[in-house]
């Protein structure tokens, strides 16, 4: 469990649009990276591209490498599917499946691959993985009630609860929070700690406070203008980026100068 | 120089420093009391010789005239209007109802006198004058749509599949195109279809029930292909991305995450579509002829189907014609509970599947 990511030289396309270009970076094993950045300087775009949810929009296309234990994800002959069984995401805006209870939601990702499972098996899963989003308290009692039933961010935490069922190696999370309460959000952040001793999360956020706390490294994203690409301006330690960030845009960032 | 804008000079006038928020109502009978004069009036006429619909035509525009011309000076231009308007939307919404509830009335009057038990197990085997029933119409009927059905429906679902979860490019903009002209053609020329394909596999003159089915899928499809298309449109993406990112294959969301979501339209649309073609007559009597006799096989010879049965009870009647007339309105009667049953299925069918929220 719990891998690292290296990303060489990545431009990545919406048809002939550059969104994003010349990345190049490392995530750490069992750390949490957190990407900031004003809107649509690509952070979504970027982390889209770790799991190959990005060629899903007709037509997007990725240059580059990112290389994973040694197996480039954009190599021949390598199925998304799989890597998406290692890479798992979390949305914005929760997305449980409405036609699922909360126990189905959960085992979503065995049943919909049609995994062979024993019932106490897949019991004792869920369970284990709504221990582990921090949910399990709150809906033991009602397992087999419609999982849009929950708050917004009991569903955030199920959306979460969902992804590790299936035991990836790294946890993409895009804003994970933006939808949510403070309450829940707490929630989230707590959630996100305990997870980092299994995960390699990687996480887009707009709420540098949320960076601060919660990441061990932290990148920049910024555009140069209008229609140019985004780019990673710097990456380096939470607490480095924070106090004396090597480049004057990331300083004019978090000191609220811009974005 | 002095700003003495016209806002500013409206303005010192209005005591509370803008236009007064309280405006004169009518009473709460008002609406009431002019339609029943309205009314009043429109039969009035009617008793000095006008002719009905012209009656109720100027009961109508009486009471537009007279509901505005009461509330504009009393609660403004705003208000009046919206009463006015309000009386054109009612009126409308009964003119539409009036046919429907005008055949229904018609049909049962008509037709319930012979909802009895013969009607619903005899055919008309032997029977000259009195007594027969429908009992090989409605067997056809059912068989015949229920064939047509099982054909149009997994090619309409899989048409609409293609056409939102795959389809870009020509061709899918062609298949869009010919289920446009499809929804299009009429029902006769679908009939002639399917007449002039057996007629090229077996011969002319044949008649099978399949025929028909053929011939009503060549409607039906469409219904299906373009009801399916809006209910998986409306399936968010943010739950075909969650199972992408659950390492799903692009055919396994489509079977267990889209159609279960979309399940409660489809079927909706399916039953919707199945009512549409249930009373077609003209591709059937092509296709299927008539016969008074029971056959369950549609792979063998002529079919009795409702609409056929009634209209050929109706033109051709016996002597006396009496007891064939009143099978021609039974069977339209039962072909109308068929069809409300099946719109009340449909309603049955989407608060089952609708995916549950609370509860
Ligand atoms: N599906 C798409 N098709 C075309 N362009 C897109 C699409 N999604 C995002 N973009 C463009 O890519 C750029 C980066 O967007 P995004 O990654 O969403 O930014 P962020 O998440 O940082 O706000 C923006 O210019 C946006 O307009
Ligand atoms: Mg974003």
């Amino acid at each position: 469990m719990a891998k690292r990511i290296e990303v060489k030289d990545l431009d990545i396309y919406y048809d002939k649009f550059l969104a994003v270009q010349n990345v190049s970076l490392t995530i750490e094993p069992r750390s949490v990276t957190a990407f900031i950045g004003p809107s649509g300087c690509g952070k979504s775009t970027f982390l889209r591209s770790l799991n190959r949810m990005h060629e899903l929009v007709p037509h997007a296309r990725v240059e580059g490498t990112v290389v994973m234990d040694d197996q480039d994800l954009y190599g021949p002959n390598v199925d998304p599917v799989s890597v998406r069984r290692q890479v798992g995401m979390v949305f914005q805006r929760p997305n449980p499946f409405p036609t699922m209870s909360i126990h189905e939601n959960v085992a979503a990702g065995l049943r919909l691959n049609n995994a062979r499972i024993s019932k106490g098996d897949l019991d004792e899963l869920v369970e284990r993985s709504l221990r582990a989003a921090n949910l399990w308290n709150e809906v033991k009692d009602r397992l087999n009630k419609p999982g849009s039933g929950l708050s917004g961010g009991q569903q955030q935490r199920l959306c979460i609860a969902r992804a590790i069922a299936v035991q990836p190696d790294v946890l993409l999370m895009d804003e994970p929070c933006s939808a949510l309460d403070p309450i829940s959000t707490q929630a989230i952040e707590d959630l996100i700690n305990d997870l980092k001793a299994d995960y390699t999360i990687v996480i887009v956020t707009h709420n540098m406070q949320q960076a601060a706390r919660v990441s061990d490294t932290t990148g920049f994203f910024n555009l140069q203008g209008v229609g140019q690409p985004g780019q990673l301006v710097e990456i380096d330690d939470t607490t480095k980026i924070f106090s004396t960030p090597a480049n004057q845009a990331t300083e004019d960032y978090i000191s609220g100068r811009f974005g | 120089m002095p700003t003495s804008t016209p806002e500013r000079e409206l303005d010192l006038e209005s005591p509370i420093g803008g236009p007064p928020l309280v405006h004169g109502t009518l009473p709460r009978w008002a609406p009431q009391f002019t339609l029943v004069t309205a009314i009043a009036a429109g039969f009035a006429l009617f008793a000095v010789g006008t002719a009905v619909g012209l009656a109720a035509i100027a009961a109508v525009l009486l009471y537009g005239l007279a509901i505005y011309s009461w509330s504009r000076p009393i609660e403004g231009a705003r208000k009046a209007k919206d009463r006015v308007v309000t009386a054109i939307v009612a009126s409308t919404f009964l003119l539409a109802l009036l046919p429907l509830v005008s055949v229904i009335l018609t049909v049962v009057s008509r037709g319930v006198a012979r909802i009895d038990p013969a009607f619903f197990t005899f055919s008309m085997q032997g029977v000259v004058s009195e007594g027969g029933g429908a009992y090989h119409a409605i067997m056809g009927t059912l068989i015949v749509t229920g064939l047509a059905a099982l054909i149009s429906v997994p090619i309409g679902m899989l048409t609409a599949i293609y056409l939102v979860e795959y389809g870009k490019g020509k061709l899918a903009r062609a298949i869009t195109f010919f289920v446009d002209v499809m929804t299009g053609i009429p029902s006769i020329v679908a009939g002639l279809f399917a007449f002039a394909l057996f007629a090229l596999i077996l011969g002319p003159g044949v008649r099978l029930g399949i025929m028909g089915a053929i011939a009503l899928s060549v409607l039906m499809i469409p219904v299906v292909v373009r009801s399916t298309e809006e209910m998986l449109k409306l399936v968010p993406n943010d739950l075909r991305e969650a199972a992408y990112a659950l390492a799903v294959p692009k055919w396994r969301i489509i079977v267990k995450v889209v159609l279960p979501t979309a399940l409660a339209g489809i079927a909706t649309g399916v039953t919707l579509a199945v009512a549409r073609i249930i009373g077609e007559t003209a591709p059937l009597l092509i296709t299927l002829g008539a016969t008074s006799g029971t056959n369950f096989n549609p792979f063998d010879g002529r079919m009795a189907t409702l609409p056929v049965f009634s209209y050929y009870e109706y033109v051709n009647p016996g002597v006396p014609p009496e007891p064939s007339l009143q099978r021609a309105w039974t069977a339209a009667l039962v072909l109308i509970i068929i069809v409300m049953v099946l719109n009340l299925v449909a309603r049955l069918i989407s608060r089952l599947f609708a995916p549950k929220t609370r509860s």
